[in-house]
């Protein structure tokens, strides 16, 4: 891969007073692509995204690499880790109901992000936030600026938080379970939005979810994790062609529209996926 | 064992806000009936008059010809029981299974207790010995069983089913809907069925309504979603969403 953004090897990382890392040996690069990262929960995926920002107070994060553009992440200090959270690299959260201030306007939410990197006046940054707020297709900037975040809606909320993530440019956008609290009518406006601008300005996505259906529409590659490692590693089309039993029951677990209402394939967890060798 | 159910009319108003203007449609007996629609649809709401959990409502629903506000509270908990969305907030944390399920059964003066709960328990897939275990001790599909044998163990004949898997994940979601069918199939449950999922209305309804602002838009036969057979402009936005979500990844799968 040329040039990558993002290159992980070996991560692992142990909460406080577990016995057994949440995250074992997880390795992986990034380049200017969307990279989704899938499994049911407990399998350490969202603790890999939290990793990569260092967002785990109190969690032993340890890897052999982890290099962010040219930065080596774990040799920075948390004052260091400031300039990069936010500016270079941030993450998209689940809910916007528990996610965005409820007693603040969201157009200052979203502005904080900006004054806080960039020597600039409020003016400015009010500008800059209106712009970007347009840029989620939110159809009245002005106004929805000074609304606060229960006199929106969900779909809303999640393209201020979007706007506020991207507002100072970043290289590198973790999105975890960016759309899982929305409306699926809303949902594919929101991911198109996302999808759109990542595009535009070239930023490396990770989108984390359990969703199946949503990687594989919304990104390149996928990562399957089972028990805290990677089993698989599938291209977005090639989902057909999975061999990991794991990730082939996953697949089989899911109902079709236009399925034959057969019971649906249950899984059969074996032991030995969470210990063997990657494929 | 099973229950027709008709309901006409039925509105609600919560404070100011007209929450369900003017429900009606009719579930036939053995049937399971679909609702979708958006958050704040009122589709949960419909589930919760029809459980009485929520009891200020007007317009008339009547179970197998009976109206619901004649039927005894006890005659009508066996009629009908509800089974929630989050198996997480539906058990109490300190009461153990054996707890959960032996209330109803004392509550309703019912005869050889143990061995109901023993046999609600293999009904739902679970160890017998799971009898003893605090809902900590439990996964989140377990707990969901258990929920499900609570609802079963006074032998309703409707289920109402308020996202009984979208707390779950995939694999055990696939458990969970295989077990309702299985119930279904053996015992002629009548299910009403509320999810956001078109996928899993596809899978386990003979026919859906969809809801909007509190109004059923359109009910519509499950064979209708494939082709979007809708004429709704709300219910074609939200089938063709759906379809589309799924699009791509069945396209490759194929």
């Amino acid at each position: 891969m040329q040039d990558p953004i993002l290159d992980v090897k070996n991560l692992c990382v142990r909460y406080p007073g577990a016995p057994a890392d949440a995250v074992r040996g997880v390795s992986f690069q990034l380049g200017r692509e969307r990279l989704g990262i899938v499994g049911e929960s407990g399998s350490g995926k969202s603790t890999v995204g939290r990793a990569l920002l260092r967002l785990l107070p109190g969690a032993v994060i340890s890897a052999d690499t982890l290099r962010f553009e040219e930065t080596d992440l774990l040799a920075l200090s948390e004052r260091d880790m400031l300039k990069v959270r936010g500016r270079r690299m941030s993450m998209i959260l689940q809910d916007p109901k528990f996610s965005l201030n409820p007693i603040q306007q969201v157009g200052h939410q979203v502005a904080e992000t900006y004054l806080r990197h960039f020597r600039c006046t409020k003016a400015e940054a009010r500008a800059k936030v209106l712009e970007m707020l347009a840029a989620v297709k939110i159809r009245d900037p002005e106004r929805v600026h000074d609304l606060y975040p229960h006199e929106i809606s969900g779909g809303m909320g999640q393209r201020v938080m979007i706007a506020m993530m991207l507002l100072a440019d970043p290289d590198l956008v973790i999105a975890d379970e960016p759309t899982s609290a929305l409306d699926v009518t809303v949902r594919l406006q929101v991911l198109n939005i996302l999808d759109g601008l990542v595009k535009d300005r070239g930023i490396g996505l990770i989108m984390i979810s359990h969703d199946l259906n949503l990687v594989r529409n919304f990104c390149d590659r996928v990562l399957i994790m089972y028990a805290g490692r990677v089993v698989e590693v599938l291209k977005a089309g090639e989902f057909g062609q999975a061999r990991h039993p794991y990730t082939q029951g996953l697949l089989a677990a899911q109902p079709r529209i236009g399925g034959n209402h057969a019971p649906l394939a249950v899984l059969d967890r074996k032991p030995e996926w969470k210990e063997e060798p990657l494929p | 064992m099973t229950a027709s159910v008709a309901i006409r009319d039925l509105s609600i108003s919560f404070g100011l806000a007209k929450v369900l203007p003017n429900v009606s449609f009719d579930v036939a007996p053995g049937e399971c009936f679909g609702l979708v629609g958006e958050s704040g649809s009122g589709k949960s709401t419909v589930l919760r008059c029809l459980s009485m959990l929520t009891d200020f409502w007007t317009g008339a629903i009547t179970i197998d010809g009976r109206n619901l506000r004649d039927l005894p509270v006890k005659e009508r908990c066996r009629m009908l029981q509800m089974v929630f969305q989050d198996p997480y907030g539906s058990l109490h944390p300190r009461q153990s299974v054996r707890t959960v399920l032996a209330e109803p059964l004392r509550i309703h003066g019912l005869d050889r207790r143990e061995e109901r709960m023993q046999q609600a328990m293999v009904d739902v897939g679970l160890p017998v010995d799971f009898l003893d275990r605090f809902p900590h001790q439990l996964s989140g599909g377990q707990r969901q069983r258990v929920a499900i044998a609570r609802a079963l163990i006074l032998e309703p004949q409707l289920l109402l089913l308020d996202e009984p898997t979208s707390a779950l994940d995939v694999s055990v979601q696939a458990e969970i809907l295989n077990l309702l069918q299985r119930l279904r199939a053996e015992r002629g449950f009548t299910y009403i069925m509320v999810t956001h999922d078109l996928a899993v209305v596809d899978h386990m309804c003979d026919r859906f309504a969809v809801m909007l602002h509190g109004e059923i838009t359109e009910i519509l036969p499950t064979s209708a979603i494939q082709g979007n057979g809708a004429t709704h402009p709300y219910a074609r936005e939200l089938i063709g969403a759906s379809l589309e979500y799924e699009g791509a990844g069945k396209a490759s799968a194929a």
